[in-house]
């Protein structure tokens, strides 16, 4: 906590001298760019049905960081790609750089061999070779677009995406904004998962103290025993942290303060995409509400709250509608509270909001450890009480944390550090670190899609997945096993619907992302159930959604925080006609 | 949390029981259960509730199977690549081998320099280093461990260097095997080496080593250290080191039984996680025979070091 904050104090005033120099050498999109008006009318938008993009290598810096980036059309974030729902379109794609790369158009539905996944659906784009993608637009929304190959997309290989409707837009806005949020560091991405692999807790610098002990921080020397006794660090709430990671809005750092334009009295529109390659954030507009309107480029029933977390790979759109012509900051604050970054929101350029403090980092608990205790007295604020007698009421189920009688189908081994007991439900609970905000948090159970599903079929099977990790040797894998293992593909039948249950058997959340199919999310809410690409599965608990396997070929299936990913954390799902396996 | 006196009796401990340790029920099961199991009978819940979470816990089954969903049969894998429908096989079975590779299957290594610390005492000043590294994946891995002193000035009392192959066993410990040779002291020897290392419960790390030298002699050797946080880069590191020998060697000053101690107390400030200054004690013990030896050979039996190094890795 010192030191993240110290950087921020420090690449402020330094931020604030260079902003002139900065410029300079820093190449943004019109639409990233600080002081935009927004999209409509927007110069330099990619449109129509033949775009040409080039993938190359540039220079980048923020707050005083700075490193190779790899870039789009030279740019950082790549440019906005904005499309028509009905149209088709020839996206020909050229790499300038040494190594191999590739695109991925996330959360559009596109013919498998159009999906941009290296090995999986194509063989990529090798160094100096041009590759055509070609697809019609079936769908609207705000999605986004960036690398399957390497850590590319760690680097800055990523865009947005912007489709309008076929038809009248049920959002109802005098202006938008696209808000690409992302995560940066000068140290390159095979380093980062290097030191990870070397020790789990290399960029945790929020670790609990002997100092904080004595200062009475955090848990009691009891607590901090048992912890110890499993092994289990409460703090581990990020893997790589602000210590090394600057945040941005649209490629600006809070000192380079990315400002977007309104006049008052306008709705604005804010399509709000977590590019992030491992950093899940907070979001907030302090003094304005948030009407949730879209989700993963799907309309939701309108919604206000005043916060909510993104998780990697979600698109969430908002509405918010300023009530004086002052500014006002959009704030972004990593999960962990090792960071943050501001932007702003103003009637003219040259205003600059508030930079808020970073609030306490939050502890992990028994709920994150997958121990639902909710039909028990949580006594006074939901702190359990150990000190209980032991006890077999339980019909034999004790509360291990590696007992492999909970789910028999993960493979055991160095790779599974913990099972979770007693996963819960947790898609109305508030993420990690908002448990107690004074405001209204948003969670999934308030997600209600607007238009109802069109399959209301009563899912024929069910498919449990467990997400499975040992934090201490980085090792992360589905049901144990990591994709380099040798994993068989995930089979689906065309056009069955499957519920499937996401098992968070770690302390982390996950974001987990299929390709080329949306599912809903069970929350209750039947044919309103949220629709949705990428599902954050909160630590030590479960998510169900039933997926209609209505797009044949092989897809990608994975955690997306990045690392997460690297460390195998993936499989190819496969939709093929009943009957046709090889 | 634990005063550093406690911490170094438990990191001491901490060897004697690798033995048993090594026994994968007695690590899962024992000592990862929650301190205390939950009682739930002495919780009032409603009885709505109660029922729902024992039909929950008595077959661990998802609720969302609850909702009359079946099971159901999963179609078969199918063994051949969508892709190659539309690209060349040759070219996807390329990319499909480097991703596979990349997600999960990279090699990766580490160098580290332990210990490299310049010893005060009694007597002549001491250099003493500690280093391992290695080399692999997740699970199978190539190793080195070397260690040496001597007097500033003077000749290299030890220097040993084992090459390992390691493997992981559970979440927390790693099995090795290698070969030992000692280049001092003279005469030099080898040893055919088996250990065990890794993370005990409480965040001690801890390990075992057993040698047998070409000349018949068995060693055994527990390690373990306790990295005590004061603040995120300020860190007090308790550490223990025991030996143990089958027989006496009287050419090498070793005598049957404990033969030696070492306790140290090191201070370190990470001023990056790879780079870290320290400054600590060091104290060593010779027992038994190996203390009659290294007197008749005019040295002392216990010896205690202010220690200065830097720790760094990479």
């Amino acid at each position: 906590m010192p030191t993240s904050s110290s950087i921020d104090r420090r690449s402020l005033i330094r931020g604030t001298a260079g902003l002139g120099a900065l410029a300079l050498v820093r190449a943004f999109p019109a639409w990233a760019q600080s002081g935009s008006a927004g999209l409509t009318p927007a110069p330099g938008v990619l449109s129509g049905e033949q775009i040409a993009l080039t993938v190359g290598e540039s220079h980048f810096q923020t707050g005083g960081r700075s490193a190779h980036a790899i870039t789009i059309n030279g740019t950082l974030p790549a440019p906005l790609i904005r499309l028509k729902e009905g149209q088709n379109v020839r996206l020909s794609v050229t790499n300038s750089l040494k190594e191999d790369t590739s695109i991925h158009w996330h959360g559009l539905i596109v013919p498998f061999q159009m999906d941009g996944v290296p090995g999986i659906s194509f063989p990529g784009i090798r160094p100096g070779e041009t590759f055509t993608y070609e697809f019609p637009i079936r769908q609207s929304g705000t999605y986004w677009y960036h690398s399957h190959s390497g850590m590319q997309e760690a680097m800055g290989h990523y865009g947005p995406i912007v489709i309008d409707p076929a038809g009248a837009d049920p959002v109802q806005a005098t202006r938008e904004h696209v808000i690409i949020l992302s995560d940066w560091s000068p140290v390159h991405p095979h380093v980062l998962l290097k030191r990870l692999k070397q020790s789990g807790g290399y960029y945790n610098m929020q670790r609990q103290t002997l100092a904080g002990l004595l200062a009475g921080k955090d848990q009691s020397a009891k607590e901090r025993l048992e912890w110890g006794a499993m092994r289990m660090d409460p703090t581990d709430i990020s893997d790589v942290t602000g210590s090394t990671y600057s945040f941005l809005v649209n490629g600006h750092g809070t000192a380079e303060n990315w400002t977007g334009l309104f006049t008052l009295g306008e709705r604005v529109r804010l399509r709000i995409i977590n590019a992030s390659a491992m950093t899940n954030f907070n979001v907030r507009v302090p003094g304005l509400a948030m009407t949730v309107v879209q989700c993963d480029g799907q309309h939701v029933q309108p919604v206000e709250t005043d916060e909510f977390q993104i998780g990697i790979a979600e698109t969430y759109d908002v509405v918010v509608q300023p009530v004086e012509a002052k500014a006002y900051g959009l704030i972004a604050e990593a999960i962990d509270r090792s960071g943050l970054v501001r932007a702003t929101l103003a009637p003219r350029i040259g205003m600059a909001a508030e930079v808020p403090a970073l609030r306490e980092r939050p502890l992990l608990g028994m709920k994150d450890m997958g121990m639902d205790m909710s039909g028990m007295d949580m006594g006074q604020g939901g702190v359990i009480d150990l000190s209980q007698p032991a006890n077999e009421s339980m019909a034999g189920h004790s509360m291990k944390m590696l007992d492999p009688s909970v789910a028999p189908q993960v493979k055991m081994g160095p790779g599974v550090a913990t099972l979770s007991p007693m996963p819960a439900d947790r898609t109305a609970d508030r993420p990690t670190g908002l448990e107690n905000v004074e405001h209204r948090v948003l969670t999934y159970a308030d997600l209600k899609s607007l238009e109802p599903f069109k399959d209301t079929r009563t899912p024929s099977r069910t498919l449990d997945i467990h997400l499975t990790a040992n934090m201490e040797r980085y090792m992360w894998s589905f049901d144990g096993v990591k994709l380099s293992d040798g994993a068989e593909p995930i089979a689906f039948r065309h056009m069955e619907r499957v519920r499937v249950n996401l098992i968070n058997d770690t302390m982390m959340p996950h974001p987990i992302h299929i390709h080329g199919h949306f599912f809903q999310l069970v929350t209750g809410k039947g044919e309103h159930d949220p629709v949705k690409h990428t599902v954050n599965v909160l630590p030590g608990g479960k998510v169900s959604f039933d997926i209609t396997a209505d797009a044949l070929g092989d897809w990608a299936f994975h955690c997306h925080m990045l690392m997460h990913m690297h460390a195998g954390m993936m499989r190819v799902v496969t939709v093929r006609h009943e009957g046709e396996a090889a | 949390m634990l005063a550093p006196a406690a911490a170094l009796l438990l990191a001491s401990v901490a060897g004697p029981g690798l033995a048993q340790k090594m026994d994968h029920s007695q690590m899962d099961h024992g000592s990862m259960a929650m301190p205390q199991e939950e009682d739930h009978s002495a919780h009032e819940a409603p009885a709505q509730e109660n029922s729902a979470a024992d039909n929950a816990h008595a077959g661990h089954s998802m609720p969302a199977s609850d909702d009359g969903i079946p099971k159901g049969v999963a179609p078969a894998p199918p063994k051949d690549h969508a892709a190659e429908a539309y690209y060349s096989p040759a070219e996807m079975a390329r990319s499909r081998a480097a991703m596979l590779k990349e997600n999960g299957g990279m090699t990766f290594s580490q160098l580290m320099l332990d210990r490299l610390e310049y010893r005060l005492g009694k007597g002549a000043d001491g250099y003493h280093w500690e280093g391992e590294g290695w080399i692999g994946g997740d699970i199978n891995r190539l190793a080195f461990k070397t260690e040496g002193e001597g007097e500033i000035g003077g000749p290299l009392e030890s220097a040993e260097v084992q090459a390992l192959y390691s493997r992981a066993i559970d979440p927390w410990f790693n099995l090795e095997a290698g070969v030992r040779h000692d280049i001092r002291p003279d005469p030099q020897r080898s040893y055919a080496v088996i250990g065990i290392e890794g993370l005990a419960p409480y965040w001690f790390e801890v390990g075992a080593q057993a040698f047998l030298s070409t000349k018949g002699d068995a060693h055994l050797r527990l390690e373990g250290s306790y990295d005590q946080r004061l603040t995120q880069r300020l860190i007090l590191q308790p550490a223990a080191e025991v030996n143990i020998a089958a027989q006496d060697v009287p050419e090498l000053g070793i005598g049957s039984g404990l033969s030696d101690i070492e306790l140290g107390l090191r201070l370190r400030y990470e001023f990056a996680r790879e780079f870290a200054p320290y400054l600590g004690v060091n104290w060593e013990r010779k027992l038994g025979d190996s203390a009659r030896y290294a007197r008749a050979h005019g040295d002392r039996a216990s010896v205690t070091s202010f220690v200065m190094g830097v720790r760094f890795w990479f």
